[in-house]
């Protein structure tokens, strides 16, 4: 398991090569990648800054980790947040899921992210010409994380 | 009881600190009752705690929900719902 919280940005593809490297018993990997959007709420923006209480997110991240694990068969796990100010066009977030076949490392990789969104504690505050405001959690955000708390259901193991 | 509060994004902004060192009074006894309580402390408390149902809180880097028991607690966070991702 990799987790880290940095300011720099990352490369998704070199974290995805050193997850798998010298390894033959991945058979699929999930890579997402959050970008920052040059619009929020119908508006443009000129920037994002995240803002993270960092001894939380740490662990919070970490146990949702550890419960993906616990729900599914994974090989290797690796969350990236970043953190600081952002442009349009920048990586926010990086989630790579690697498992034997590729359901679990889709479902893995979904869960971690409906997680991310809601119990992270991450704050994203937009700049306008206007001036500044933060993000507004959404509802839709909200349902995505409440529908993987029914019991889990292991998917169909096979690629 | 002392206890650290901390407090992210706007709740920070309302109340114009990162942190603080608490003495707690008697009778606080849930992460509701220290809500309720610091809204008192001054206009700028009572401008972040005016809609405590928004606030979200986290005791010793743990989410907890109003009605969780703050005894033991080393430091208390204070936030509004996340929106990283």
């Amino acid at each position: 398991m990799t987790i880290r919280l940095q300011r720099e940005d990352f490369d998704a593809a070199a974290e995805a090569a050193a997850l798998t490297r010298g390894r033959t018993d991945i058979g699929a990997v999930v890579t997402f990648t959050g970008i920052c959007r040059g619009d929020e709420a119908g508006e443009p923006i000129a920037a994002l800054t995240l803002e993270h209480f960092p001894e939380m997110a740490e662990a919070e991240i970490r146990r949702h980790v550890e419960e993906a694990q616990r729900r599914w068969t994974l090989l290797s796990v690796t969350v990236i947040h970043r953190h600081g100010r952002l442009v349009p066009g920048d990586n926010i977030v990086l989630v790579i899921t690697a498992a034997s076949h590729r359901s679990a490392a889709f479902a893995a990789a979904e869960f971690l992210m409906d997680y991310l969104k809601t119990r992270a504690p991450f704050w994203k505050q937009v700049e306008r010409s206007g001036g500044k405001s933060w993000v507004e959690a959404t509802a839709k955000d909200n349902a995505a994380a409440e529908r993987w708390s029914k019991p889990a259901v292991q998917p169909a193991r096979r690629g | 009881m002392t206890v650290k509060i901390r407090y992210f994004a706007w709740v920070r902004e309302r109340v114009g600190k990162t942190d603080e060192e608490i003495d707690l009074p008697p009778g606080i006894t849930t992460v509701g009752d220290l809500m309720t309580w610091l809204a008192k402390r001054g206009e700028e408390y009572a401008h972040a705690f005016d809609n405590p149902k928004v606030i979200r809180a986290a005791i010793d880097r743990s989410h907890v929900r109003p009605e969780t028991a703050i005894a033991g607690a080393r430091e208390i966070a204070f936030f509004p719902p996340m929106t990283g991702g």
